[in-house]
């Protein structure tokens, strides 16, 4: 399979920080990406770099094989980017808004082009706003036409960097649809989002930068795989404590005992301890892994050495 | 649609939508002036012979509002797409600089000639004009436009807030469009000030621009017309530079 995005070796500093620290990355043409990681870390600036937005220091980016530098016309029509900002152009309204936009894509005025405008808008539950100036439109409107902007020209490699700040459930859920439908028709998406629980469920594949470096790379399967594990969260009756073999192992958050374990043979032991200590509980329970789970860890510098994993 | 022509048809839209503001307000600017000043000094200034106070001025009020209404657009879009991020639209298209340049320079010399005609043809009225060597009136209106809307290019990139951007506008441009002959010949200043004139490019434009009325003028209008059109090259690679470069645009 040929790569959709392909990062080789990409530096970037801003005065006395080093925003991108020599990235690395493949992203495979069909694949519904993530790329994780704390505010500052380095996601955006490397989005703006595949976008051109942003001049690299060394290394080389390309896009469906163009690189965004010298063959930057191209890679850039290859390319559909829905900002993190929710910026608007208040002159305009929705529809003229897509319509310049297709314009500047060199996407001339045709029945197939409205008719793409016309079916980004349905999709996106925007028909009735069509013809209405964009200032009048709420914060959610406005995230979806910066969506419908990205997919004009119908790029093959779609970045959305955190799409779904500050909106509503519904929209969510419209969005991530529309968007799950583009990558089964073949699009590849690239998401940055701070709902680990999204990337979870969408991405396939997951990066996670810390610091312009990538830390963590792998299916999403694996790095739960890899960095999480279950979790037996005990909260104690009022006035009991747990032995203090358990304590070592556990952490404690608002009153509940969380003990991490990879096999449910383990949890036997733990039991017999507490029963042992004669330490009654009012609540247990087992968690999954998840993918929080595995951003705090990498991000703490949890993983050991040698650890980091590359696919 | 290319993406040049879109960013063309973008730009002329965005001040047509708000003609009110950016059209039909400066011509009305430009006739209070002329109403004030001819009252005042019609009968008292003849410039030149055979041209009364009142016609004299008109053609300098053209050009004045054609420069300042070029800059303003360009400047004026650039600075707010800038600030409220919408710039990103047009940077993330696979749009040359050379186009971006073109599509932002044309449209404010479309603004600034509309605002130019409009006052031209609201000020016919008052005055009797002649129009002896028109294409004078053409090419200066265009270069001078083409200069401000550079200049226009240049402050919008620059200028990383609204206030940087007055300044820009209040204590360069400004001055100099006042300080150009808009309202008087410069053979009726002192020594001094009629040197300092002739350092001032937009002197040039309108002397050139008025000479194609009345086939009069302070200097040669080829003398200006060197002198405009090295301007007007010497800012388009300033501008196609910086647009090249992604000064202040692509970080």
């Amino acid at each position: 399979m040929t790569s959709a995005i392909h990062v080789q070796q990409v530096t970037k500093r801003f005065g006395s920080v080093q925003a991108l620290a020599g990235v690395d990355l493949e992203v495979r043409e069909g694949e519904f990406f993530g790329l994780l990681g704390p505010n500052g870390a380095g996601k955006t600036t490397l989005i703006s770099a595949l976008a051109g937005l942003v001049r690299l220091d060394s290394g080389h980016i390309e896009v469906m094989g163009c690189d965004v530098i010298a063959d930057y016309r191209n890679a850039r029509r290859q390319l559909g980017v829905v900002p993190q900002e929710l910026v608007f152009d208040p002159f305009f309204s929705v529809r003229e808004t897509l319509r310049i936009q297709c314009g500047y894509f060199g996407i001339r005025q045709s029945r197939e082009r409205d008719a793409w405008i016309d079916e980004i808008l349905e999709n996106l539950d925007l028909t009735s706003k069509a013809d209405a100036n964009m200032r009048a439109l709420s914060g959610g409107m406005k995230r979806r036409v910066l969506v419908a902007q990205a997919l004009v020209h119908r790029p093959p490699v779609i970045v959305l960097d955190e799409p779904t700040a500050g909106v509503d459930v519904e929209l969510r859920q419209t969005l991530w649809q529309f968007i799950r439908r583009l990558n089964r028709d073949g699009h590849t998406v690239v998401l940055t989002t701070h709902y680990l629980e999204e990337a979870e469920s969408l991405c396939g594949r997951i990066a996670m930068l810390k610091a312009g470096r990538v830390v963590a790379l792998d299916t999403t399967a694996n790095l739960l795989r890899s960095f999480s594990t279950h979790a037996l969260r005990l909260k104690p009756m009022l006035g009991a404590t747990l032995p203090t073999a358990l304590l070592r192992r556990a952490e404690n958050k608002e009153g509940v005992w969380t003990i991490a374990f990879d096999q449910f043979e383990e949890i036997e032991p733990v039991l017999a301890e507490l029963r042992a200590a004669g330490c009654s509980l009012d609540d247990l329970e087992i968690g999954k892994p998840d993918l929080e789970d595995v951003f705090v860890r990498v991000m703490r510098g949890k993983v050991e050495a040698g650890a980091e994993v590359r696919a | 649609m290319t993406g040049f022509s879109t960013l063309f048809y973008k730009e002329v839209l965005r001040f047509w939508k708000v003609g009110f503001q950016t059209v039909a307000a400066p011509v009305m600017t430009a006739l209070l002036y002329l109403l004030i000043f001819s009252h005042v000094l019609e009968a008292h200034v003849q410039v030149y012979p055979g041209v009364t106070y009142t016609a004299f001025l008109v053609p300098g009020l053209v050009m004045m509002s054609v420069l300042q209404n070029a800059f303003a657009n360009s400047s004026s879009s650039l600075i707010q797409s800038k600030v409220t991020g919408s710039i990103i639209f047009v940077l993330l298209p696979p749009i040359s600089y050379r186009a971006f340049y073109l599509a932002y320079v044309l449209a404010a010399v479309l603004r600034g000639v509309s605002v130019g005609v409009g006052v031209l043809l609201a000020t016919l009225w008052f005055a009797p004009l002649q129009f002896v060597e028109p294409q004078w009136i053409i090419v200066f209106a265009m270069l001078g436009g083409g200069i401000l809307a550079c200049l226009g290019v240049i402050a919008g990139i620059w200028a990383d807030k609204f206030d940087q951007l007055a300044a820009f506008q209040n204590f360069i441009i400004l001055p100099l469009t006042f300080l150009s002959g808009v309202f008087y010949s410069i053979h009726t200043l002192p020594p001094f000030w009629q040197l300092a004139s002739h350092w001032n490019p937009i002197f040039y434009m309108i002397d050139g621009f008025r000479h194609g009325f009345f086939g009069i003028s302070d200097v040669s209008p080829w003398q200006s017309f060197t002198i405009v059109t090295t301007c007007f090259v010497l800012l388009s690679a300033l501008t196609l530079e910086m647009l090249k470069r992604g000064y202040k645009l692509r970080a």
